[in-house]
């Protein structure tokens, strides 16, 4: 260890030696900020060497645990531990051991007038006796945009053209509501307050058109547009459960339990905080939604069953330049 | 190059083996010289970059480590593996393969952890650095392009963040895409070809985006992110790192500690020190447990689960935009999501990148270079400028926490969003004016 020591301090001595003559203040003028000192002390050195080694332990001790299937945590504790090691190694050897120094050094021009007058001239010698610029340039824009069509046209195959199906869904008069099992949903197993998530009975729950959330309320309490009065069979209201914002589910239902100390039912998104009023239509009563949840016209089938009276009123989903109406 | 003299002849005595060997072959020695000597001015300022970049370096083996062991695919299987209360339950292979990862791979679970660990490190590394950087006026000329492929990298850092944790196809996961489509469809005219173009279909039930989200965050991005950072290491190298004002220090030096030996030593122990809070983290610190989010279904939400805090002034944004939707003549020509989404970020990132033109124009007002940073009291309105548009910024992202706050203090989201919809524009005044007199406080003293 000492031997290894000398040696560096020696080496380090005969560096600061032979750069003497370069280093230092100029002769003339004020003192520079430049200086350098050059001699590892011996207690460094014997420290970093003893955390190098411990480094090493700490390194195999990370495979020996790992064999012996030690936890998530002993690993990244021993794996840390290599690096905290070494870290410390490293600074120490930076301080302590090799030679300290400030140097000035003197940034590299960015330009040099000469060179760019040059390339000024080499660049224009490149046009000499060339004639017509403008319609070569005009052709060359002509072969430019031509070429990139030809590379852009392959990415049309990523996707389809999106038509009119975004927002679609497979409701349709008579669809029978069932839930996540497939199970078909009875109006009286829903209470006033209730809330749940059913698909239409055979499509893919995971289309974006599937699932609506089936909430019911007092009917006294229900207000529907004109149109929509028969829609919700004993206070049975179904809306899409896609928010109309940008595409989460509309997770939460609120329902007041303490009339006089809570508002109105509301359905809300967790991710913006939507909030749509399921008595009134769905209506957007705060939040950043553009447009009500899509409403699903229910009935009550004579095995006491619900189904869909017809499809969804309007698109599901984000809006995009295809939703025409609110 | 003339004179043909045998090679023993010309060699000096003393010649390193290695220097000799690096030299013989590659005629390096000049360069290698050049960049031993290469001066680092001694402020901790300058780490903050540093740090990023070795918090890349372990995104980066971390994340081939994952990659191996990852599955890009959402056609469904049935797991089973070492979380008990999911064995039996169908869910994609994504999931599965990101399950097995955390659950059965050894080591794995620290290496994924550590590798999202890594992630938030990388880009609170680079926002710290760009605020320093703005305050300190170091994009000035001539490292504008220094600073416009900072804030590329910045700009590539958050979507490639994004895309990672949307890779598991975990409730949050879906939740993210969910938006993140709802976003690119509400873009005026184009947005539903965009959508159905990038996500091969319509989400969720397209099969094919997993494996190009994938190719684009283990490929695409990380290849543009290295060559961004190596441009702008190169840019750094080129006109040598900037410094404050001091004894012997001007504009065409550089006064600190050269990369050989000292300061390379330091920077390594700087690394070390990063990769090791990065595997204490990764061991210690759950993060991401997509076992408690459970696999993503549609018709699922949830807000126990939080995105990525980098993401949170996009929510916010989101959540602050008040209910506008233009719909006339059979379109609707924005969505709502398109002004929080598409409309804010856009607007900050091109902010940030026109920013030293905006300085030139309306502090430096010169056409020099600058080395010396700038200090906050020799230009009160820089300063307040930089601090109302950090406080903007910030404002937004507490909206993307407010339910944190409901959660903790019991503030209801509704007031909160009333309340930060207003201090949008009435903090980042205050806070700029308050800074602004601060600075010019601090001159007045120093004069
Ligand atoms: S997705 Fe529902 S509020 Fe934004």
């Amino acid at each position: 260890m000492n031997v290894l020591a000398r040696a560096l301090a020696a080496a380090v001595a005969l560096r600061a030696a032979r750069r003497g003559a370069s280093g230092g203040p100029a002769p003339d003028g004020p003192p520079g900020p430049e200086h350098r000192t050059a001699g590892a002390s011996p207690a460094a050195t014997r420290l970093v060497a003893v955390l190098l080694v411990l480094t090493g332990c700490a390194g195999a001790a990370v495979g020996v645990l790992l064999a012996l299937h030690a936890s998530t945590q002993l690993l990244g504790l021993a794996a840390a531990l290599a690096f905290v090691l070494l870290a410390v190694a490293l600074a120490v050897a930076s301080f302590r051991i090799v030679p300290q120094e400030t140097a000035v050094e003197d940034r590299p021009p960015v330009t040099d007038p000469q060179t760019r007058a040059a390339l000024t001239e080499t660049v224009r010698a490149g046009g000499d006796g060339v004639s017509r610029r403008a319609l070569l340039g005009g052709a060359a824009g002509v072969a430019g945009a031509g070429l990139a069509t030809a590379a852009a046209a392959p990415l049309a195959a990523l996707g389809p053209r999106p038509g009119g199906r975004l927002g679609e869904s497979r409701w349709t008069t008579g669809v029978p509501l069932v839930d996540e099992h497939g199970a078909p949903i009875r109006a009286d197993a829903l209470e006033v307050g209730a809330f749940l998530t059913a698909f239409p009975h055979g499509a893919d729950p995971r289309e974006l058109g599937s699932p609506v959330v089936v909430v019911r309320l007092r009917p006294e309490d229900v207000s529907l547009p004109p149109g929509r009065r028969a829609w919700a069979p004993q206070g049975l209201l179904a809306y899409s459960k896609i928010c109309t914002h940008a595409g989460c589910a509309v997770a939460l239902f609120r329902y007041p339990l303490n009339e006089e100390t809570s508002t109105s039912p509301a359905l809300v998104c967790p991710c913006h905080y939507s909030t749509f009023d399921p008595a009134r239509a769905a209506k957007v009563t705060f939040g950043p939604a553009g447009r009500p949840l899509p409403q699903l016209p229910l009935r009550i089938a004579p095995d006491g069953t619900l189904q869909a009276a017809g499809p969804l009123s309007g698109p599901v989903g984000p809006a995009w330049w295809g939703v025409g109406h609110s | 190059m003339s004179t043909q003299v045998p090679a023993e002849r010309e060699e000096p005595v003393g010649d390193t083996p290695a220097v000799r060997f690096v030299d013989e072959r590659l005629g390096a020695a000049k360069v290698t010289r050049g960049a031993l000597r290469y001066v680092f001015p001694d402020h901790w300022f300058f780490l903050l970059g540093e740090l990023a970049l070795y918090a890349f370096v372990m995104l980066i083996v971390t994340g081939v480590f994952l990659a191996l062991f990852f599955s890009p695919s959402t056609a469904t299987t049935t797991y089973h593996g070492g979380y008990q209360p999911l064995d039996g339950v169908e869910v994609s292979h994504a999931y599965a393969s990101t399950m097995r990862l955390s659950f059965d791979v050894p080591m794995g679970l620290l290496i994924r952890q550590t590798h999202h660990w890594a992630a938030l490190l990388f880009l609170a590394g680079i926002i710290v650095h760009v605020i320093r950087v703005m305050f300190t006026a170091a994009f000035r000329k001539p490292r504008e392009l220094t600073h416009l492929l900072g804030v590329l990298l910045l700009g590539l850092g958050l979507v490639e963040g994004f895309a990672g944790y949307s890779l598991p196809d975990d409730l949050l996961s879906g939740m993210g895409l969910a938006i993140a489509y709802g976003v690119v469809l509400s873009i005026p005219l184009v947005g539903g070809q965009l959508g159905t173009l990038l996500w091969g279909g319509s989400f969720p039930t397209a099969g094919a985006f997993e494996s190009r989200l994938f190719i684009a965050h283990v490929f695409l991005l990380p290849a543009a992110m290295a060559a961004l950072i190596g441009a702008h290491l190169a840019l750094v190298a080129r006109h040598h790192h900037t410094q404050f004002r001091g004894p012997g220090r001007t504009e065409r030096n550089v006064v600190g500690t050269p990369m050989w030996p000292g300061y390379a030593l330091r920077s390594l122990a700087w690394m070390c020190a990063t990769f090791a809070v990065l595997l204490l983290l990764g061991g210690l610190v759950q993060i991401n447990p997509i076992w408690q989010w459970g696999p993503y279904e549609p018709w699922l939400g949830s807000n126990g689960a939080q995105p990525d805090w980098y993401l949170g002034w996009l929510i916010g944004a989101l959540r602050l935009m008040p209910p506008i939707e233009p719909r006339f003549w059979g379109h609707t020509w924005a969505g709502n999501p398109f002004f929080g989404g598409v409309l804010l970020p856009t607007a900050v990132f091109g902010l940030l990148a026109a920013w030293p033109w905006v300085d030139r124009r309306l502090w430096t007002r010169d056409r020099l270079d600058h080395h010396l940073l700038s200090l906050l009291r020799d230009e009160p309105g820089r300063v307040g400028a930089t601090a109302a548009f950090a406080a903007f910024v910030a404002t937004i992202f507490l909206a993307g926490s407010a339910d944190r706050l409901f959660v903790a203090a019991g503030v209801p989201y509704e007031a909160q969003v009333w309340v930060l919809r207003a201090a949008v524009f009435v903090v980042p005044a205050v806070v700029g004016g308050l800074a602004a007199r601060a600075a010019r406080r601090q001159g007045d003293v120093r004069r």
